[in-house]
């Protein structure tokens, strides 16, 4: 059998390779639904990538194999040497990167295939004119947005850019007119492009590719903007939110040649990202709707002055004296927050747990749905130190579990346990679920000083009687705690 | 039925199905949920693969074939390799007996 025949064979077949691995990459998301079967899922999704991979090769006629190869293996190195150097903590900015290949990849292969068309007047894979047209436009201009959106996402969680949250005068003008260009221009692009006649030799694209050209201007200047207007404590949202385009992108992509395989894993990763987007701004207090458009970050608050509230009720405590308290407590629930990351108090933290813990104590950790840098990042760094997974309690049961806890521990935590948000109407944070440690018998903040969170305003939880703060640095505090614990 | 009919009845199932499986995804394994889908939208690369390795004579497309394939299959492959990395930190408490945490 000759590998023509083979070759055939399988280009038959690829609609159904294709659908094998959607259903693969479903089946994975499904075993991602518990962390026992976790692992076993996201292998199953990279087998289901393998199928795809591979049948693409055999089956599309590939011309040079040996280039196409070569990039691959070099692309290959480069993925497992990034995957295993980057650190847990930065894994929010890894993944803003990544996004933002992923965009890339999708405007220039949509690009590329507009310039095999202008060429030879052939859609790839026959697809009707007009709908090559409008899905190109529409990849690139998704493709662009993310790209130039997640390296703005990817600069401010790396430190390189700001991470306040930079609005334009007149944002919203601003995003609409250049929203509104692109789809205008996107709009000439299929109008002229469709009428494009090949019949009769090379035809002048100038017209064409100066739309094309428009779509991908308004689409980084709308990332830029839509980026930069986001402050630190939203990173979370603006992360979920360009997994979804990243995902749209993809799909937009197999409009552009009928590849089925793409629609549907595509639209399976927008979905995801959707839902991850509405779950960050529930737990944020913010409107999801409002961040579709662009409004992130809400205006800043004018923070009444923290002297009025802390001045003089404010109780200190150190790691020798506060040992005793802890001796007494039977259940402890420990809040950490980013805080707790950029201290990299993640192992000193894994020490106190230990000690407790053989100690016969019952120790949980209560992680808010938005603590860390991007959905979920909390449970990973405490995972890596080797923190059961089953200590990591979501917010509605961190909050049965404080009702009758009897010491809390905030590490580097704020707005999230900020007992305003229940009744301060005239707040940011009004309405945003909170976790409950007002209602453990004993409260224990490690912080260096009284500063605000990102929301700028005062945490009356930090004067109430039971409450004792602990200034210091998250990693000599929780260190010194394990000592004094042992000399004890 | 006309293709594109097609191409839009999958495109709204699959969006269901991803509602439908993922809501269940439980908050703590979001990160890796993010990562893994990251390197599910990554199928680009079969795409970049086709103007890659198809595009003939036309050196413009297929240099940008390569450009995105190259950073396609950095995206599947550091998606999959980090989510893995990840998922395999996520241990129980009984399987847990005795171990001493690494550094």
């Amino acid at each position: 059998m000759s590998f023509d025949t083979v070759r055939a064979a399988i280009q038959s077949l690829t609609p159904i390779l294709y659908l094998i691995t959607v259903v693969m990459f479903i089946f994975g998301l499904k075993l991602l639904q518990s962390p026992r079967t976790a692992r076993k899922g996201n292998l199953l999704s990279a087998c289901g990538m393998l199928i795809a991979i591979v049948s693409t090769l055999l089956g599309q006629g590939i011309l040079n194999y040996a280039t196409v190869l070569i990039i691959m293996a070099v692309g290959s190195v480069i993925g497992v040497y990034l995957a295993y150097k980057v650190k847990m903590t930065d894994v929010p900015q890894f993944v803003a990167i990544l996004n933002g290949f992923g965009g890339a990849v999708s405007a220039v292969v949509g690009i590329a295939e507009f310039l095999v068309y202008f060429h030879t007047g052939q859609t790839p894979g026959g697809v009707p004119k007009n709908q090559f047209l409008t899905a190109v436009a529409a990849d690139a201009f998704i493709g662009t947005l993310t790209f130039w959106g997640s390296l703005v996402a990817f600069g401010k969680l790396q430190g390189i850019l700001s991470e306040k949250s930079f609005l334009l005068p007149a944002k919203n003008v601003f995003n609409s007119l250049f929203l509104l260009a692109a789809l205008v221009t996107g709009t000439f692009l299929v109008w002229t492009g469709g009428a494009l006649d090949f019949t009769k030799g090379p035809v002048d694209v100038t017209t064409v590719a100066i739309f094309l050209g428009a779509v991908i201007l308004s689409a980084t200047l709308l990332g830029l903007t839509l980026a930069m207007a986001v402050g630190g404590a939203d990173m979370p949202i603006i992360i979920a939110l360009f997994i979804s385009y990243a995902g749209l992108s993809a799909s937009a992509l197999g409009f552009t040649n009928a590849n089925y395989g793409l629609i549907m894993a595509g639209s399976l990763v927008g979905a995801s990202g959707l839902i991850l987007t509405k779950s960050m701004a529930k737990a944020i207090n913010r409107n999801f709707w409002a961040i579709l458009l662009g409004n992130i970050t809400p205006p800043s608050h004018q923070a009444t002055s923290k002297d009025d509230i802390y001045a003089g009720r404010i109780k200190a405590t150190t790691p020798e004296e506060y040992v005793g308290i802890l001796d007494a407590a039977q259940t402890v629930v420990i809040v950490p927050g980013y805080g707790m990351a950029v201290a990299q108090a993640q192992g000193a933290c894994r020490d106190l747990f230990n000690e407790l813990i053989a100690d016969g104590k019952e120790v949980y950790f209560a992680v808010h749905p938005v603590a860390g840098r991007m959905p979920g990042h909390m449970n990973v760094l405490l995972a890596e130190v080797n923190i059961p997974y089953d200590r990591l309690k979501e917010l509605e049961e961190s909050n049965e579990i404080l009702e009758s806890a009897d010491v809390a521990i905030v590490l580097g935590a704020n707005d999230v346990v900020n007992p305003m948000a229940r009744d301060a109407k005239d707040t940011p944070i009004y309405g945003m679920p909170i976790l409950n440690v007002d209602r453990a018998g004993s409260i224990l903040v490690i912080k260096r000083s009284l500063s605000p969170g990102f929301s700028g305003i005062p945490n009356p939880l930090f004067v109430l009687d039971k409450t004792l703060m602990m200034f210091m640095d998250a990693k000599p505090a929780l260190q010194e705690l394990v000592k004094a614990w042992k000399d004890r | 039925m006309d293709p594109i009919v097609l191409a839009l009845i999958l495109f709204t199932l699959s969006v269901l199905i991803g509602f439908e499986v993922i809501t269940k995804v439980p908050p703590i394994l979001h990160t890796p949920l993010v990562v893994a889908s990251h390197a599910m939208a990554a199928i680009m690369v079969i795409s970049a693969i086709e103007v890659a390795g198809t595009s003939g004579d036309e050196l413009a497309a297929q240099i940008l074939g390569g450009i995105a394939l190259l950073l396609g299959v950095i995206n599947v492959v550091g998606g999959y390799v980090i989510a893995d990395r990840m998922l395999a930190n996520f241990k129980s408490g009984k399987a847990k007996t005795g171990a001493k945490g690494k550094s």
